[in-house]
């Protein structure tokens, strides 16, 4: 394999579009995740559609409405609409009603901890509900933008405007800020523990190291980050935004500090979404024009999944074991790729 | 170009002081029978329900960019707000955002030219102001709120003229003139206003600069009656026969304008140049250019230090190759702006 000269004519790149089970599901998709053996494709509003192995649908009503915000820790999905309410779906299918906003505001963001416990903003407010505890509120200066569980203790990230504010929900006055001026939407811990790194709105992306909130800014994107996912061990952290893959390095104790990204896959599209394999070194990036690629981050060698032509792809994900891959352009136009 | 911007959801901005009347015009928009539905983002949920619409409270919540320009603020809720409707696109066919009676629009209508994914799914259709005719030339002087609401405007609905005499409305209309004789001005009662005057307008859409005149209301000409004298002792203000002049409002526009051909090579850095250095001043501006050499007309839009331009078609035959400019904003330098003009002209 490493003597392989890929020929210039692209069209010749090693394809698997014929072991693609195509999926058609009739619904705007914003994302997917696996519940046990079958996708659970996220709607733009109301619906979550199943598929399994092979290829049948099954659709479930999970709000009335827009589907603003979801997470998954693989046996569940928590959702926040602007119907004001929190449910969960289950892999069964069953839907649970987990908190209705009093005002009936749109609940921006959800994350969901590896224990069970969850969290919603609504506005300004930031609530985390855990076991049987009481749940637990924090208001911060400015509506979050985006939410994420520590992956170790009871502890959340939230993003705002001018940074971010880190909280443990048990702790009284725990709540620190980590300031950086601009708009911070989307928040993602390094699976370590060790970085926080946001989405901003403007086209780059901000992290801090924790043990002494040193700064790392993350720029140079032609376009708004929407995606983020870390690689398997947390060496990498893959992002959207720009017209290839670009995955940071946090393999050392400085984070990317000083260093330069890499940059895989490039095609003449902007990359819309990426997803790392669970295990190994290889990752899925959906674009703007419709393709999907598989990546191996070693080399970029580069396999392609679906070819382009259609709406942006929205939804990509593997399965818990990475034998599963599922994807969906914006319009539910969609398939499944069994490895 | 004009297809993409017609398929984009049309926005539509409606400000006003407190008080005004922005629910009642808001209420009157949604509940005309028009068959459209509305995604309507309100500061506040309060006496708007209809049914079939989409309402959205929003928290006006202003950021700088990190771009290093002062007065390039967006409202960050929108961006948020904006994210969340385009998952029930399809679901309603125009947006209408109300601003709190203390807000500067200019954030909101920046918000629709600096984010790339606002950009891509909607356009900003016009500022409508809704201005109470009783009380607004009282706010002109103590709110600087409620002079920037005037200024931005692409049309004014000049509410309540049912509490005020004839020589009270003529002043008040001859201070919003004073600021922007550029907007549409709708007198009304209860804002009761054709909602093709105030929605649809294409007001930033660039195709749609056809001539850059002041607003007059055919009305004006029967407004030189005896009740306008009686009460000339009530302004302080010196004025001359028809349009009133406030010299002494600090936000004004400034008109220019040639039959001569302008320079591109010269005009457009110079007024890249204004906008970077005045841009803070400036609150809109609005050009038909006839550049040197060049068949086609020019047209541009700004708002603070953000330009638009294109060339939008030939000029027609017979059409008279003018240049025409517009500036509305706060103690514009009008000297340097003119004389600046005037060096961009091919002599």
């Amino acid at each position: 394999m490493k003597e392989f000269t890929p020929p210039p004519d692209s069209a010749s790149i090693v394809s698997v579009t014929d072991r693609v089970k195509p999926v058609a599901l009739g619904m705007a998709v914003t994302s997917v995740h696996f519940l046990g053996p079958r996708a659970a494709f996220v709607g733009g509003e109301e619906n979550v559609a199943f598929v399994d192995s092979n290829g049948e649908i099954s659709t479930v009503a999970v709000h009335s409405g827009g589907i603003l915000s979801n997470a998954s820790d693989g046996k569940r999905i928590v959702m926040g609409g602007d119907d004001g309410k929190v449910v969960s779906l289950d892999a069964k299918g069953e839907v649970t009603l987990l908190a209705t906003d009093p005002k009936r505001r749109w609940i921006d963001a959800v994350a969901l901890h590896a224990d069970g416990a969850f969290a919603w903003s609504a506005g300004k407010t930031a609530t985390v509900k855990s076991g049987k505890n009481e749940e637990k509120s924090l208001d911060v200066p400015s509506t979050v933008g985006g939410l994420a569980f520590a992956p170790k203790g009871l502890r959340l990230a939230i993003a705002h405007y001018n940074g971010a504010t880190l909280w443990f929900p048990n702790m009284e006055g725990s709540a620190e800020f980590l300031p950086w001026a601009g708009s911070h939407h989307a928040v993602t811990f390094s699976p370590d523990n060790k970085f926080l790194v946001t989405a901003m709105h403007e086209p780059a992306l901000h992290g801090w190291r924790l043990a002494d909130n040193r700064h790392m800014r993350m720029t140079g994107y032609p376009g708004r980050v929407r995606s983020m996912s870390w690689s398997a061990g947390g060496k990498g952290l893959a992002t959207s935004g720009a017209d290839t893959v670009i995955i940071w390095p946090f393999g050392s104790k400085d984070g990317p500090m000083g260093k330069e990204p890499a940059m895989l896959a490039p095609l003449q599209a902007r990359v819309s979404v990426v997803a790392c394999h669970p295990k190994n070194d290889i990752l899925a990036a959906g674009y703007s024009d419709g393709t999907v690629l598989m990546v191996r981050l070693e080399d970029g060698a580069e396999i392609l999944v679906r070819r382009n032509g259609t709406p942006p792809v929205a939804a990509l994900a593997w399965n818990a074991k990475g034998t599963l891959l599922a994807f969906a352009d914006e319009n539910g136009d969609g398939g499944l790729l069994e490895l | 170009m004009s297809e993409a911007t017609s398929q984009k959801i049309p926005v539509t901005v409606l400000t006003g002081y407190l008080g005004a009347g922005k629910t009642t015009l808001l209420n009157r928009i949604l509940s005309e029978n028009h068959g459209k539905k509305y995604a309507v983002i309100v500061n506040e949920f309060g006496e708007i329900g209809i049914d079939n619409d989409l309402i959205i409270g929003a928290d006006e919540e202003v950021f700088e960019m990190n771009n290093g320009c002062i007065c390039c603020t967006v409202r960050g809720d929108l961006v948020r707000i904006m994210d969340g409707l385009m998952k029930r696109k399809g679901k309603f066919d125009a947006i209408i955002v109300e601003t709190t009676g203390l807000a500067d629009p200019a954030p909101v209508a920046q918000t629709f030219f600096v984010d790339e994914d606002v950009q891509k799914n909607a356009r900003l259709d016009a500022v409508v102001t809704v201005a109470d005719a009783k009380w607004l030339s009282d706010r002109l002087k103590d709110a600087p709120e409620a002079k920037n609401q005037i200024a931005f405007a692409d049309v004014i609905v000049l509410n309540k003229t049912d509490l005020v005499t004839k020589p009270e409305l003529a002043e008040v209309e001859a201070r919003i003139r004073g600021i922007n004789p550029y907007a549409k001005l709708h007198r009304t009662e209860r804002c009761s206003v054709a909602l093709a005057d105030v929605l649809d307008r294409g007001a930033f859409d660039l195709d749609r600069i056809l001539d850059i005149e002041p607003d007059f209301l055919e009305a004006d000409d029967h407004d030189h009656d005896h009740d306008h004298h009686h009460h000339h002792g009530h302004d302080h203000h010196h004025h001359d026969h028809g349009l009133k002049h406030y010299h002494d409002e600090d936000m004004q526009s400034l008109a220019l304008k040639t039959d001569k051909p302008l320079d591109p090579n010269m005009f457009m850095p110079w007024l890249q140049n204004l906008v970077q250095v005045e841009g803070g001043k400036i609150l809109r501006s609005k050009g038909i250019l006839a550049f040197h050499d060049d068949d086609d007309r020019y047209v541009f839009q700004g708002v603070h230090m953000m330009l638009e331009g294109n060339h939008q078609r030939k000029w027609k035959e017979g059409e008279p190759r003018e240049s025409r400019l517009v500036f509305i904003g706060r103690e514009l330098p009008e000297k340097a702006i003119r004389e600046g003009f005037e060096s961009c002209i091919v002599s």
